[in-house]
């Protein structure tokens, strides 16, 4: 038997509200959900101790779907109101979560300074390179010479984002890609990540099987990362740079310092802040 | 080698660590079906919604089943990814990924049998590497119990026509707006 045990006393359930998701039946999402509960349960954090943020979009619902405090935000700001939230309330678990177009175009710019700033929170994006809620457009991780979004329907001929080797070099301190359909090594993965101090960025490849359903094959192609994890960046950097989007489990983790400031306030209390905003 | 939890499964030990299996099994089949069923009833799919339902229910019945055979032992207490599944998923708790909003019964049927042969698959090979003898009676109990499920699915499925090709091709497709 495996040696670590631990008390399990709250169940993955007990992580879930009662609001059922409205997601497409087939969904990786509802795998991402799983994961998640699984991963909390693991940590045994009592539910009132985390917040999930997000941003717009399909796999931005998901702090709806769970009995954690949540804040379904601004499109691509998730990362800005958690960081906030992070830096405010150090004592909570703070996990954004979101899509590749949410996190990757209009939230690129905080992206990039999250990474850099580096704050203690897991960041999981579900990357199904489409934007799913608006019915099908190329996202900044679409292949180039995908040919049935309807706005590009010669392809965007632009190259992909590359959201690993942009958080290595932006600063993440953890980096991790998953399958949706691997629920329970995903849920691992996500612990290590909430553990792991500074900022982990989590890619988690969830097929979008209403506009690309071809991406169901996903769960044939990933492979396990034969290597072990590097904290060597230059190292990791090479890794990613080759493993062609396909390897899973973590990939980098790091050492740098995290970003939290003294929580000195500079104003005396409410009734002085308010003062201070008297019209 | 890198986090994954694609183990092979290794010989089970004891009568407890079994149970626990079993548990785990019977477990995640509830929540999948139940998550299942919520799904297609989000999507107006209430025929196959109510199985889904009746199949949480008959795997309840097992966790019942589970539950008695477990009093008074110290079952091992494990987190999700602890477990060692071939394919690292439970035999009836796997990936949700073959559900459609336009999937009928037989379909459903399908998916449940799938799961049940995964189940007998899993305690045959328990049954074959065990080196206890009590882990072996239990194992060989559970496949047999499991093969029942199997047939009686086969039979339940019957009753049901095998979908013509197109089944899920929608001509006024929906569109959730929010």
């Amino acid at each position: 038997m495996n040696s670590e045990t631990i008390p399990v006393q709250l169940q993955p359930k007990e992580y879930k509200s009662a609001i059922k998701p409205v997601w497409c039946p087939g969904c990786g999402d509802f795998g991402v959900l799983g994961s998640l509960t699984k991963a909390l349960a693991g940590l045994q954090i009592q539910p009132q101790n985390v917040a999930i943020i997000s941003g717009i979009g399909c796999s931005s619902r998901m702090p709806t779907y769970l009995s954690t405090y949540g804040f379904h935000g601004v499109h691509g700001r998730a990362l800005s109101v958690a960081t906030g939230l992070k830096t405010a309330r150090p004592d909570l678990t703070v996990i954004a979560t979101g899509g590749d177009g949410d996190g990757f175009s209009i939230g690129g710019n905080h992206f990039l300074h999250t990474c850099r700033r580096n704050p203690d929170m897991t960041y999981i994006v579900m990357d199904n390179q489409v934007y799913g809620m608006t019915k099908g457009q190329a996202s900044p991780t679409t292949e180039p010479n995908w040919e049935r979004g309807k706005l590009t329907p010669s392809g965007t001929g632009i190259n992909p984002f590359q959201p690993l080797v942009i958080a290595l070099a932006s600063g993440a301190n953890f980096i991790a890609r998953c399958s949706s359909s691997d629920s329970n090594g995903t849920a691992r993965v996500l612990m290590e990540a909430i553990r792991h101090p500074g900022f982990s960025m989590v890619q988690i490849l969830s097929p979008c099987v209403t506009f690309r359903p071809e991406q169901r094959d996903w769960k044939h192609m990933l492979v396990p990362s034969p290597k072990e994890p590097t904290s060597d960046p230059a190292e990791a950097a090479r890794r990613l740079l080759k493993d062609h989007g396909l390897y899973t489990g973590v990939l980098y983790v790091g050492e740098r310092p995290v970003y939290q400031p003294k929580l000195e306030s500079s104003i005396g209390g409410v009734e002085a802040f308010e003062e201070e905003f008297r019209l | 080698m890198n986090v994954t939890s694609k183990n092979p499964v290794r010989t089970i030990g004891s009568a407890e660590e079994l149970l626990a299996y079993s548990m785990a099994i019977e477990t995640e089949a509830v929540e999948r079906y139940n998550d299942l069923a919520d799904q297609m009833e989000m999507h107006h799919n209430y025929e196959v919604a109510d199985l889904f339902r009746k199949l949480a229910k008959i795997e309840g019945l097992h966790i019942e089943n589970v539950s008695q055979a477990s009093a008074g032992k110290q079952l091992p207490a494990m987190l999700a990814w602890q477990y060692e599944w071939e394919g690292g998923e439970s035999p009836e708790g796997g990936s949700m990924d073959e559900a459609h909003y336009l999937m009928q019964p037989w379909h459903a049927i399908e998916l449940a049998m799938h799961g049940e042969k995964r189940a007998v698959g899993f305690f045959r090979h328990v049954a074959e590497t065990a080196t206890d003898e009590k882990v072996l009676k239990m194992a060989l109990e559970l496949v047999s119990e499991e093969e029942e499920h199997v047939k009686l699915l086969q039979k339940w499925q019957e009753r049901f026509p095998r979908p013509v090709d197109g089944w899920d091709q929608d001509l006024d497709p929906p569109t959730v707006l929010e």
